[in-house]
């Protein structure tokens, strides 16, 4: 899928760069980064072109890990990431002379998806821990008091992602802790749209995935930050508001300052056209923004 | 001859150095398949050296099942349950493969004649030119709802899914090995058996199975190595999930498929990274292992 992807973006960078080829004066944006934001960045950039058909914005993913380090290492203007830069990065930075800055363009909110047969109304962030964490006492949907048509054997599919995506880094971070890794045994999917295919296609199964990967066939209940508050849908406004408790910034990052087209492109993302697009994507905007519905 | 015409023999013209050119771009062909080999295993050797050397624990990679090498506190290399889930679906494999494509085989070697012949061996060969993904994709969307409805289980993604694939995906390799071992066996064999008063089935069961079995075992073995290395539709297939399968039905991860998912985010040069080699080193050992087996074995029924 990511081959795929990566290729298209290539496709569409050298389509992009021939016809800029013909315009008078030609800028490249180079932008690289996030998986997750791979998607908005590439709608970003084909907007763009047509507000500014003399910059080209050059859009590849690869995570967000590989976006930082080209960052650092001087060869993209600007990394995406759907994490904050590590100690590690900031210091091999500073060891290469360069001062990043981060940049909030928007919010991923990680919705828990059931099947849709499943009678399940809310849970806790301790329930997600317990399903999900190393030794975690939760193995069977009877012991959350609920009896899920279909799923005979009782016991609880647990699917992930593969180890280094940023979904799994950030669903660790935000569920499991520092100090808790995920049980073995759960089925590590490769991509955001495959949890929720295979949690649509099983009773038994539990995920959590993208809010922009939603789907009709499964369903996606609240989620409480602890049994005391109140359980809260995942969607944009509570996103937005902070209120959901698995919503994570999404960033991007500049060697220092921004400048020229650079500065030009990332204020435009930041303004309410740049805003929409995101939403539309199913991510939720930096602030609440009024968007025509298309 | 005078001298002048050894001169002229050996006067380097244009010919000369025309012949000399494809004398060497036949011979650097010819080496070119060692090269690529020794290259592609010093690639892969040094990109995992610096993880055998300092970061492996040689009990720990062999004999843990935890795999947690994105851990934030204590990563782990752990590859035992890969490798057992690996083992364990290329048993299977083999054991439902086998049978159907020797019984394939003999049928072909033995008793189909003219267009019957003909025609099957082009379909099982047609079977090898099927992608690999788009095995993944049967598995998948016909396998797993199948697997589910027929045994009752909650997952369809597992050990029996991955083996009835891949036991798919070598049938063609081992049918056609297994054939050209049976048409091995000399026609006298089966001359002489017929001539004792033998019966059809006693000549193959008695004379050309016996007489063709260092070429089934290689047949055999190359399957195993066709299991061991399959990538793409066991990713799909297998539900990925690090598991010591005890049952047909359990999700279990390949060694390949482990490399497959994880290599393309991971930093290159950390450990993360150098592990992933490190397997891709033990599975080169291994598929290396079989195959120098399988070609011993073969040159053992050339000879005998």
């Amino acid at each position: 899928m990511k081959l795929i992807l990566s290729t298209r973006v290539v496709l569409l960078a050298a389509i992009l760069g021939g016809l800029v080829a013909t315009a008078e004066a030609r800028i490249m944006i180079q932008n690289k980064g996030s998986d997750t934001l791979v998607n908005v960045a590439q709608a970003w950039a084909e907007a763009y072109q047509k507000i500014r058909p003399d910059v080209a914005v050059a859009v590849t993913g690869g995570g967000s890990g590989t976006g930082i380090a080209a960052m650092i290492n001087g060869t993209v203007d600007l990394a995406n990431s759907s994490r904050s830069m590590k100690d590690k990065e900031l210091h091999e930075a500073r060891k290469n002379g360069i001062s990043p800055i981060e940049h909030l363009v928007g919010y991923d909110a990680l919705a828990i998806f059931v099947h849709k047969d499943n009678p399940m109304q809310s849970i806790t962030m301790q329930q997600l821990a317990e399903i999900y964490g190393d030794e975690g006492k939760l193995t069977k949907w009877s012991q959350l008091g609920l009896t899920v048509p279909g799923c005979k054997w009782d016991q609880i599919i647990v699917v992930s992602r593969q180890n280094n995506s940023g979904t799994y880094l950030y669903f660790q971070e935000a569920i499991l802790g520092e100090r808790r890794d995920f049980r073995l045994g759960t089925k590590d999917m490769h991509g955001s749209k495959d949890v929720v295919d295979l949690v649509e296609k099983t009773p038994c199964a539990i995920g959590y995935s993208g809010l922009a990967y939603d789907s009709p066939h499964v369903k996606r209940p609240p989620v409480a930050r602890n049994d005391q508050t109140a359980p809260v849908e995942a969607n944009m406004e509570n996103a937005v508001s902070r209120l959901y408790p698995i919503a994570r910034p999404l960033f991007m990052y500049t060697k220092g300052e921004p400048v020229g087209e650079v500065k030009a492109y990332l204020e435009w993302i930041k303004s309410d056209a740049g805003q929409c697009i995101i939403h539309d994507k199913g991510y939720a905007p930096m602030r609440p923004v009024k968007c025509v519905k298309r | 001859m005078e001298p002048g015409d050894a001169t002229r023999l050996d006067a380097r013209d244009s010919r000369w150095y025309i012949d000399k050119g494809f004398e060497i771009v036949m011979f650097l062909c010819g080496i070119s398949a060692i090269v690529f080999v020794v290259g592609i295993f010093l690639f892969v050797f040094r990109e995992g050296l610096g993880f055998i050397l300092h970061d492996m624990d040689v009990g720990e990679f062999f004999f843990s099942p935890k795999w947690r090498p994105t851990s934030l506190h204590h990563p782990t290399y752990g590859i035992l349950a890969m490798v057992a889930g690996t083992a364990a679906v290329t048993v299977l494999a083999m054991a439902i493969c086998l049978p159907f494509s020797i019984g394939a085989a003999i049928y072909i070697a033995e008793f189909a004649t003219g267009r019957t012949r003909e025609t099957l061996k082009i379909l099982i060969e047609f079977l090898a030119a099927i992608p690999s993904v788009v095995w993944g994709f049967i598995a998948l969307s016909i396998m797993n709802p199948l697997i589910i409805t027929l045994f009752d289980v909650p997952m369809g993604l597992g050990v029996l899914n991955s083996a009835l694939i891949l036991a798919l995906m070598a049938a063609p390799i081992v049918t056609s090995i297994a054939e050209d071992a049976f048409k091995a066996v000399p026609d006298s064999y089966r001359e002489a058996a017929e001539a004792l008063g033998a019966t059809r089935w006693q000549t193959i069961y008695k004379v050309v199975l016996p007489a063709a079995r260092n070429g089934l075992l290689s047949a055999g073995l190359l399957g195993v190595g066709r299991g061991f290395g399959e990538t793409m539709a066991v990713l799909m297939a297998s539900g990925h999930s690090i598991n010591l399968p005890t049952s047909v039905f359990d999700s279990f991860r390949a060694l390949t498929a482990t490399i497959a998912a994880e290599l393309g985010e991971t930093p290159v040069g950390s450990s993360h990274y150098q592990s992933l080699f490190a397997i891709g080193i033990f599975l080169f050992f291994i598929t290396f292992i079989i195959n120098m087996t399988a070609d011993f074995v073969v040159r053992g029924v050339r000879k005998g």
